[in-house]
């Protein structure tokens, strides 16, 4: 198989080089192209050389937004450049249709395909909305047969989209699921049997149903090419023999995360059998019942630890048995990645941990740290880029063991961090001051203050400054999500100094149509826009009217939105796909006193019209 | 569904309501919607069972965390294990003749027609009416379940809470013994 790819790639360097460009011989994609209507150009020797040239050099452009300059400056270029994009990115995968993908780009080998949108994680949006995979497997299987890689975040995937794919590809070699749903282990079984050339296998918070396959039994024997396989999002048992199996014949393998169902005994098993890992998910982390009080002698878990040198990325502790944690300890010092969110561990647990993870550079956890832990990570993580602190108890009375002293003792400790989401009860405009002036390199602030209109717990005031100073002080923020008690101010705020942000989250916020024009009206850079149970209206919808065909999406639910303004969007803007729902899925028998009301909201510009697969309950407007 | 109407009038007193029984009002307030959907509500099951007071109900999809998450909170949740038990009600489901066994969470589901309804889309059947007499006349599938004591049962003879309360097994029969099951009942 491996020596077929070769040769079918040294033909495609062959057909480059040749100044008799086959190319333009199989060069289908200008028929769709509007502006190239005339028949090609009459071939001259110096446009088929600077063709030439221009694909070769175009080899090692790889970023998409250097690519997409790349293709408005000329239709030839616009042609090199569509055949030589090996890596295809849809943000919105209802943003064009499959067919004029495969019209366009003739050579994809990478795809990359975004469906719902985020807020459908949340159970905002009704099932069976949308989003399939199955339109674009069909074409993509018959496009390009030599596809090896693709990515889905947030689609619906069946098992069946799953076994064509294994069918149709047969040099395929990475699957990466984030955050999909609709298959099973069925399909996973199908994939990993039929897919020989398989690198990578990522399933990362999807949910996949319990088909009762023992899916890890259905990798061919042999030696296998697996880099990567990640499957913690699994809540299924698996063979646990058969992956130790797999394991050892998976002399590559640098990534493995393991579900909830792999014991730390197990664990064992496998870092003893896979030294060279780099990135491992422990799964449980805890002893199985079997073996506590036998009087056998545990595992020398700290000593497999150490022999994996090159570990530096740690996850699972799905189900913690606290006292194992400092077998860990051996591998801290090289650790860049620690993932500790499914795990409840206290501050006295932590600190003795995080005192030697000096290269730690992302970091996600849970607040049942506390602000002490946070102090702890201050301390000692000074190359921190990125952190998430999600909340134990996700509800909006809990007690809330962080705050803005964490907060801030982290933008005093951390100077170089770059993303962080943090969930807390209450916040205080001085905390959030306080990091704006102490990480300049913010490129990414979520704050969720999880009690809805919730104000500084000590002056009483609105949030408005503490996130003014953020997007005053940040130059470099990228994406902003905000929370807790705000005024329009704010939102003037982020309009007027927000110059780089790109994804907006608002939530329980504003006090008028005024809140959503500052943002509409500001915010240059602005592409995704999600907003709930906010009162914004139909005139601050129309107050961006002048923005939405150049924005990837607007999600407004709860808001104070009419039906009749909707309509004049989609009037007025025809490349602008304007989808009203509610948040139930059934046929309704609509209220009448309501019926002009807008539940959902998504609209999002689409160069192929209204979807044909939309359920009964949306309405394209 | 003809099932739905046959049973219209059943539908509010095994109706599953958010809040306690009598408080009818917690429903109205705005900010509640119901979202039905396939995944886990752990949200709305989290609202049976707290004692929070009425003013602070819990909102849909707020805070903003996946429930992928909450269910693993809830796995280790080590201090109050009620919450584990009754946060979800998985049960095997298998149609004779198809290759894969599911499984879905009961809780998901309010009443019999819904959870039909469900069946019927993932495996691709459809299924007659129900009536007590004569159990599912006239279709090709009988929906079967196991109940605590061992026995299978029909589904839809008794009412919803004693059903998903002591269903542990759910199997779609086909043909003959289908109709060997229905008129046994």
């Amino acid at each position: 198989m491996a020596e077929e790819d070769l040769s079918e790639m040294a033909k495609d360097v062959e057909l480059h080089l040749k100044l008799d460009p086959p190319l333009s011989a199989n060069n289908k994609p200008s028929r769709s192209f509007k502006t190239s209507s005339s028949s090609s150009p009459p071939p001259c020797d110096t446009s088929h050389v600077l063709e030439n040239v221009l694909e070769n050099v175009l080899k090692f452009l790889e970023s998409r937004r250097d690519r997409n300059a790349v293709s408005l400056v000329c239709r030839s270029w616009y042609r090199v450049e569509a055949q030589t994009r090996s890596e295809v990115f849809i943000g919105n995968c209802y943003s064009l249709s499959p067919a004029r993908l495969a019209r366009r780009f003739t050579r994809v080998r990478s795809l990359f395909l975004k469906g719902k949108p985020r807020f459908a994680d949340f159970n905002l949006m009704p099932p069976d909305w949308g989003a399939r995979f199955a339109p674009w497997v069909a074409v993509t299987a018959k496009a390009y047969p030599w596809l090896e890689k693709v990515t889905l975040k947030r689609m619906f995937v069946t098992d069946d989209d799953l076994a064509l794919l294994a069918a149709s590809f047969p040099g395929f070699k990475e699957l990466v699921l984030l955050c999909c749903e609709g298959f099973g282990t069925s399909g996973v079984a199908v994939v990993a049997n039929k897919c020989r050339q398989l690198k990578v296998l990522d399933l990362i918070e999807s949910e996949v149903t319990d088909d009762e396959v023992d899916w890890i039994s259905c990798f061919p024997e042999g030696e296998t090419h697996l880099e990567s396989l990640s499957f913690d999002c699994v809540e299924s048992p698996i063979n646990f023999k058969a992956l130790e199996r797999l394991v050892v014949r998976s002399p590559f393998l640098k990534k493995l995360r393991t579900n909830r169902f792999v014991s730390l005994e197990e664990l064992h098993r496998l870092m003893v059998r896979a030294p060279q890992l780099t990135s491992l998910g422990t799964g449980s982390f805890s002893s199985s019942t079997e073996n506590a009080g036998q009087g056998e002698q545990e595992p020398d878990y700290a000593s497999a630890f150490r022999a994996c040198r090159s570990l530096v990325c740690l996850s699972g502790f799905r189900e913690l048995a606290a006292e194992y944690l400092p077998a860990i300890s051996p591998v801290c010092a090289n650790l860049t990645s620690i993932n500790f969110s499914y795990a409840n561990i206290s501050p006295d647990v932590f600190r003795p941990i995080i005192r030697n993870c000096h290269n730690v550079r992302v970091f996600w956890a849970l607040d049942s740290i506390c602000d002490e832990g946070l102090q702890a990570v201050a301390a000692t993580c000074k190359e921190l880029r990125e952190l998430r602190i999600f909340p134990f108890d996700p509800s909006e009375d809990s007690e809330g063991p962080v705050s803005g002293l964490g907060l801030q003792a982290i933008s005093e400790g951390c100077r170089k961090l770059e993303s962080i989401l943090y969930f807390c009860q209450r916040m205080t405009n001085v905390a959030v001051t306080a990091m704006s002036e102490n990480c300049p390199q913010l490129t990414v602030f979520r704050l969720c203050i999880m009690g809805r209109h919730r104000p500084d717990h000590v002056t009483g005031k609105p949030m408005d400054d503490g996130f003014g100073a953020i997007v005053k002080n940040c130059k470099k923020l990228t994406r902003l999500a905000v929370s807790g008690l705000l005024t329009d101010k704010a939102f003037s705020l982020i309009g007027e100094y927000g110059k780089l942000i790109r994804t907006l989250s608002v939530a329980f916020a504003g006090d008028s149509d005024m809140g959503l024009r500052y943002i509409l009206e500001g915010c240059p850079k602005l592409e995704k826009l999600e907003i709930r149970d906010s009162p914004f209206g139909d005139a601050g919808l129309r107050s961006g009217m002048h923005r939405y065909n150049d924005m990837r999406f607007v999600w407004m639910s709860s808001c104070r939105l009419s039906r009749g303004s909707c309509s004049d969007i989609a009037r007025a803007l025809p490349s602008v796909v304007v989808e009203v729902f509610g948040s139930d899925d059934d046929d309704v028998d609509v209220d009448e006193d309501n019926a002009d009301y807008v539940e959902i909201l998504y609209m999002y510009r689409s160069l192929d019209g209204p979807r044909k697969d939309a359920p009964k309950f949306v309405t394209i407007l | 569904m003809a099932y739905e109407k046959v049973n219209e009038l059943n539908l509010k007193d095994t109706e599953l309501r958010l809040g306690l029984p009598g408080t009818e009002q917690v429903k109205e307030e705005q900010d509640v919607s119901c979202v039905r959907s396939n995944k886990r509500q752990l949200q709305s099951d989290n609202e049976e069972e707290s004692t929070t007071p009425p003013t602070k109900t819990q909102i849909v999809g707020w805070p903003p965390v996946r429930s992928y998450r909450k269910n693993n909170n809830n796995n280790n949740n080590n201090n109050n294990n009620n919450n584990n038990n009754n946060s979800v009600s998985y049960v095997k489901v298998s149609m004779d003749g198809a290759p894969y066994l599911r499984k879905i969470d009961l809780k998901t589901y309010k009443n019999y027609p819904e959870l039909l309804k469900a069946l019927e889309n993932m495996f691709k059947f459809t299924i007659g009416e129900y009536c007590e007499r004569e159990g599912y006349k006239g279709s090709e599938v009988v929906p079967t379940y196991e109940d605590k004591d061992g026995d299978w049962m029909l589904v839809g003879d008794v009412p919803w809470d004693m059903f998903s309360s002591s269903c542990k097994r759910l199997r779609i029969m086909k043909g003959s013994d289908a109709l060997a099951l229905d008129s046994a009942l």
